[in-house]
C-alpha cells in the first residue's frame, strides 16, 4: 500500500463525487488575480550539493568577529549539554502533541518551564511560551484589554523606550482591534519614560500601561512609581523584561506598593537559545492569578491520578481556541515547545546563582566597555541612567560609517539608533554579555579609536566634500 | 426531566428571568442547562452599570468541558451581580433557579418581557432538544 494519500485515481474519483472536473474548479470562488501568481524570483531548483557550498558561504561571511550587538538578542554561552539533551528524539519536536496527555515527560518539561518563569518573575503563573518577546507584548495587551473591564477607552501607553519592532508588531497585531496606542516619550537626559508626558495622561481612561525593565537602550526605569502609577490611574501594567536580568534585578510580581505588574511578558531567547538572524525565539508570558483566564496559550497543570500518582495535563482550556471558537482569548494553540525545553534546561544547569553569575559578569562587562569606550575623545554617554547590560554611546562621527569601518576590522560595534530614534543622531547601542573577555573590550576600544582617527568628525563630514585620500 | 418553574420567563439559549415587577429582573440559567453544562468552574459576571440590548453576551459559565455565552433575554443595564458565585460557581449546578441567579437587570422597558417564553413553551424547546 502506498503512503500517498491522494493518488490520482483518488483526486479523480473524488473531484467526480462533488461534480468538478479538476482541483482548479474548487477554488473558482477566490478572483483570478489572487491566485495562480507566478513566482518568477524564484530560481529553478538546484542540486544538495549546491545549496550546501552557497550556505557554507554564506555563513563563511557571518563567522567570526566579536559581536557587540544586543538590542533584543543576545550572545551568551550556552552549555554544549543543553543542545545535546534538547534534540534527543524523546524532545525534538516543535509541537504540543495533540494527545498532549501520552505525552508526560513533555508535560512536565512544560509545567518545569511554568515553575522556573513564574519564579524567576515572581508572577502567580505562566503560559508556556509564545512566538517571541514582540507578540507576547502583543498578545498582552490584548489580553489586558479584555481583563481590565473598568477601563471602556481601549487606551495603552507605550513608552518610546520599548524596543521599536516590539511596538511595531504590537501595532500591527492589535491596532485593527480598535486598541490605540499613545506613546510616551522618555526623558532625553535620563533615556527612560518622562514623567511629565506620563502625567498629561494622569486621570484619563488608560487601559494599560507598558512598562520596559530594562528599556531598549539598557536604562533601568523607575518600576515602582511606573506600576503605582498605572494602579493609581486604573491601568493594568504590563512589564516587558529580559528574563535574564530578573536574576538581578527586583521581580515584576514585587513592583510598586501595590500587588506588582498585573501581566508580564520578555524573550526568552537569552535563555539558552543561539543568536538566530530571525529566530526561532520564544515569547514568556506570565500573569497574576486574577488574569488566568484572559491569559492566551497552553498552560500545563500538575494533577494526581486516581491511583494518587502525579500526573501532567493541559489546564484551562476553555479559554482556547477548540473550545470557545472565535471567542478564545487567542488564536495561540501551540508553544515554542523545543526552545522552551533549550531553556528549561539552560536554567537547571546554571541554576539561580549560575544565572546571577552570567547576569552580573553581563553588566560588569558593559560597564568596562562603557569605561574604556568614552575615555576616546568624543565618545560619550547619551544617557545618565544605570544599565543592565547595554548602554548608548555618541560617536563624533557618522555613527553607520564607524560601524561599517569596524565591521571591517571583524568588530560589530552596535546598532545605529538613528533609523528608529531620529534624535539620537549618531548613537550606538552597545553590549557586552560574559562571552566578551577583557582582551575583546581592549580590543573593540583599539578599534574605534583607530577608526574614529580616520573618520573626521560628523560636523565636518555633513558640511565638508569627501575628502581625496 | 428537569425542573421548570411555571412563574418564571424562558430563553430559547436556556436563560431563566424573574421580573420583581418594579422595573428589575433577576437572570440565570436553567436547571437544563446547568445539567448539560456539567460542573462548573468559573463564571465571569459583567460589571454594575454595564448596559445591554437583548441578545447581547452579558457573561460566560465555564465548566469542565466547556465555556458557553449567557445572552441578556432583554435590554437592561445590570444593577447588581451574584458576586459569590466568583468563589462558588457550584451554586448553580446546585440551585438554578435560586442561590445559583446571575445578575439583575434594570430594565430598559418591560415590553421586552413579553418576547420570552414561559414555563411550558420552555418545556417544549428542552423535548425538542433531548429528541
Amino acid at each position: 500500500m502506498p503512503f500517498i494519500p491522494h493518488t490520482d485515481t483518488d483526486i479523480r474519483s473524488m473531484l467526480a463525487a462533488v461534480g468538478a472536473e479538476q482541483i482548479d474548479d474548487l477554488f473558482d470562488e477566490i478572483d483570478d488575480r489572487l491566485r495562480g501568481v507566478d513566482l518568477e524570483a524564484i530560481p529553478p531548483g538546484a542540486s544538495e550539493q549546491s545549496v550546501s557550498r552557497l550556505m557554507q558561504e554564506r555563513a563563511a561571511a557571518d563567522a567570526g568577529g566579536l559581536c557587540f550587538i544586543g538590542a533584543g538578542a543576545y550572545e551568551h554561552h550556552v552549555p554544549a549539554a543543553v543542545w545535546e539533551l534538547t534534540t534527543r528524539g524523546e524532545f525534538y519536536s516543535a509541537y504540543t502533541p495533540y494527545q498532549p496527555e501520552a505525552s508526560q515527560g513533555t508535560l512536565q518539561l512544560v509545567y518545569e518551564y511554568q515553575t522556573m518563569m513564574a519564579g524567576l518573575t515572581g508572577m502567580d503563573v505562566a503560559n508556556a511560551s509564545l512566538y517571541d518577546g514582540a507578540s507576547a507584548l502583543a498578545e498582552a495587551v490584548l489580553m489586558a484589554v479584555r481583563a481590565n473591564r473598568k477601563s471602556k477607552s481601549k487606551r495603552v501607553l507605550m513608552p518610546a523606550g520599548v524596543h521599536p519592532f516590539y511596538r511595531q508588531v504590537a501595532h500591527n497585531i492589535c491596532a485593527n482591534q480598535g486598541i490605540v496606542f499613545e506613546s510616551v516619550d522618555f526623558d532625553p537626559a535620563a533615556g527612560t519614560v518622562d514623567q511629565a508626558a506620563l502625567e498629561r495622561w494622569a486621570g484619563e481612561d488608560v487601559t494599560a500601561l507598558v512598562i520596559p525593565q530594562p528599556n531598549f537602550f539598557g536604562a533601568l526605569e523607575d518600576v515602582d512609581a511606573l506600576t503605582d502609577w498605572a494602579q493609581a490611574n486604573g491601568a493594568l501594567a504590563i512589564g516587558v523584561v529580559n528574563p535574564l536580568s530578573l536574576a538581578l534585578l527586583k521581580a515584576p510580581g514585587q513592583w510598586g506598593t501595590g500587588a506588582g505588574a498585573d501581566i508580564v511578558v520578555g524573550e526568552g531567547q537569552p535563555l539558552g537559545v543561539p543568536l538566530a538572524g530571525g529566530g526561532p525565539y520564544f515569547g514568556i508570558l506570565c500573569c497574576r492569578k486574577t488574569h488566568v483566564r484572559q491569559m492566551p496559550g497552553r498552560v500545563v497543570g500538575r494533577t494526581q491520578d486516581i491511583d494518587g500518582r502525579d500526573g501532567y495535563v493541559l489546564t484551562l482550556q476553555p479559554r482556547e481556541q477548540h473550545i470557545r471558537r472565535s471567542k478564545a482569548t487567542s488564536n495561540i494553540c501551540t508553544n515554542q515547545g523545543l526552545l522552551v525545553t533549550a531553556a528549561t534546561i539552560h536554567m537547571s544547569l546554571l541554576g539561580p546563582q549560575g544565572l546571577k553569575n552570567v547576569a552580573a559578569t553581563c553588566a560588569a562587562n558593559t560597564r568596562k566597555l562603557v569605561q574604556r569606550l568614552t575615555r576616546i575623545e568624543g565618545v560619550e554617554p547619551v544617557f545618565d541612567s544605570p544599565c543592565f547590560h547595554e548602554n548608548v554611546l555618541r560617536l563624533p562621527a557618522n555613527a553607520d560609517a564607524v560601524l561599517e569601518a569596524l565591521a571591517d576590522k571583524g568588530i560589530f560595534g552596535g546598532l545605529a539608533l538613528a533609523a528608529h530614534y531620529p534624535q539620537l543622531d549618531n548613537a550606538v547601542l552597545v553590549c557586552a554579555t560574559e562571552t566578551k573577555t577583557d582582551a575583546d573590550l581592549a580590543a573593540y576600544a583599539e578599534a574605534l579609536a583607530e577608526v574614529l582617527s580616520e573618520h573626521a568628525p560628523a560636523s565636518a563630514s555633513r558640511t565638508s566634500a569627501p575628502s581625496v585620500a | 426531566m428537569s425542573d421548570i418553574p411555571k412563574e418564571l420567563l424562558y430563553t430559547k439559549t436556556h436563560e431563566w428571568v424573574d421580573n420583581s415587577g418594579d422595573g428589575t429582573a433577576t437572570v440565570g440559567v436553567t436547571d437544563h442547562a446547568q445539567s448539560s453544562l456539567g460542573d462548573l468552574v468559573f463564571v465571569e459576571l459583567p460589571e454594575v452599570g454595564d448596559k445591554f440590548s437583548a441578545g447581547d453576551v452579558v457573561a460566560v459559565v465555564e465548566s469542565v468541558k466547556a465555556a458557553s455565552d449567557i445572552y441578556a433575554p432583554v435590554a437592561g443595564e445590570v444593577a447588581e451581580v451574584n458576586e459569590e458565585l466568583e468563589d462558588a460557581p457550584e451554586r448553580v449546578n446546585e440551585d438554578a433557579f435560586g442561590q445559583g441567579w446571575l445578575f439583575k437587570l434594570t430594565l430598559d422597558d418591560e415590553s421586552g418581557l413579553s418576547d420570552l417564553l414561559d414555563a411550558s413553551a420552555y418545556q417544549a424547546v428542552v423535548e425538542d432538544e433531548e429528541h
